[in-house]
């Protein structure tokens, strides 16, 4: 009985165990799945209270999971701050960057080296990054204004993948 | 004489002005209370997914510096602790919690090993019955030989000089 448990646990781990891609193959095949953990309450990192991506329906969102002690998001760190200029100017949408596996004082001290004006969640226990399959740093997620996924860039982002992604949210947003 | 005075009362500022300054740095700086390495051996890196003692990486680093501000703080280990769980969720201690879901990890192998034993404790006994009546009766656990098998053996045993 012993041995029949262990195999089931090493069955369930191969099957679970290995990267989900179901994200990945929606956004690819043209569907707009809905974001994952779309009502998580998360604490907000320089701000008192709590917001979910429900909160930013209506709005275009570039999602991007983040860390202080993570290279690439210190290069891409500018790139988003130009693309929130953007947003805001014409009140489309936001950047809003979800900490992953950081410190509180570190987050904070990134965000005033790169004077980082938009929003940031703070994913404790990275449940958020878990359910969009985030393991690395940095990923980002676009989800157009029903709050669903229209474009992922697993690895640090490029401007031609902002404005892509961003046109393509708008389109989704309006076409429904 | 005033000079003298004045001169002396500078020189004395300038001895005694080092000893309050350290003296308020030192009531500035609490004590540490706990060590990187006490601390390091109970928490996981949490990206890395392997213990903080051992784990090199970037996020590693950050999580020790975060640990080494805290001890600086003057907090105990359970405090930092409490801390690291509020910043990184319960994954980053090395010990799940003995509450909730958490206590699965020191009851499940407490039930196996008592599963073990109940099943030894019913096994054994018949075990050691079964071995009983099998030597209490040698005759009826052998097979019996027949005439031809005996008359062989009993040639083959002729054979030697025993």
């Amino acid at each position: 009985m012993l041995a029949a448990a262990l195999v089931g646990l090493l069955v369930y781990g191969v099957v679970h165990g290995g990267e989900d891609k179901s994200l990945d193959d929606a956004v690819k095949a043209g569907k707009r799945p809905e974001a994952p953990g779309l009502t998580m309450k998360r604490p907000l990192l320089n701000a008192a209270g709590e917001k979910s991506l429900a909160d930013y329906k209506g709005q275009v969102v570039v999602l991007n999971f983040w860390a202080s002690w993570c290279e690439p998001c210190r290069d891409e760190a500018p790139l988003l701050e130009k693309a929130q200029q953007k947003l805001a100017a014409a009140r489309s949408g936001t950047v809003l960057g979800a900490t992953f596996n950081d410190a509180t004082d570190d987050s904070a001290a990134f965000e005033k080296e790169f004077k980082v004006t938009y929003p940031s969640l703070r994913d404790v226990g990275t449940d958020l990054a878990h359910g969009f399959g985030t393991r690395n740093l940095p990923e980002t997620f676009v989800l157009d204004r029903q709050g669903r996924v229209v474009a992922i860039s697993r690895g640090q982002v490029s401007q031609k993948f902002l404005d892509t992604a961003l046109a393509e949210a708008q389109r989704a947003g309006s076409a429904s | 004489m005033r000079r003298l005075a004045l001169a002396l009362t500078a020189i004395l500022a300038a001895l005694l002005l080092p000893v309050t300054t350290s003296a308020a740095q030192a009531a500035a700086t609490p004590t540490p209370r706990t060590s990187l390495h006490a601390v390091e051996s109970e928490v996981m890196c949490v990206s890395c997914g392997v213990p903080l003692a051992i784990a090199e990486s970037p996020q590693a680093d950050a999580e020790r510096r975060e640990i080494t501000r805290l001890i600086e703080q003057g907090k105990t280990k359970q405090e930092i602790l409490d801390s690291l769980v509020a910043t990184y969720g319960d994954r980053v201690l090395a010990s799940p919690k003995d509450e909730g879901f958490g206590l699965a990890a020191y009851l499940v192998p407490i039930a196996l090993v008592l599963a073990m034993l109940a099943g030894l404790a019913i096994a054994l006994p018949r075990w050691r019955r079964n071995r009983d009546a099998a030597d209490s009766s040698p005759a009826a656990a052998r097979p019996a030989l027949t005439d031809a098998d005996s008359q062989r053996l009993a040639e083959d045993l002729a054979r030697y000089d025993v």
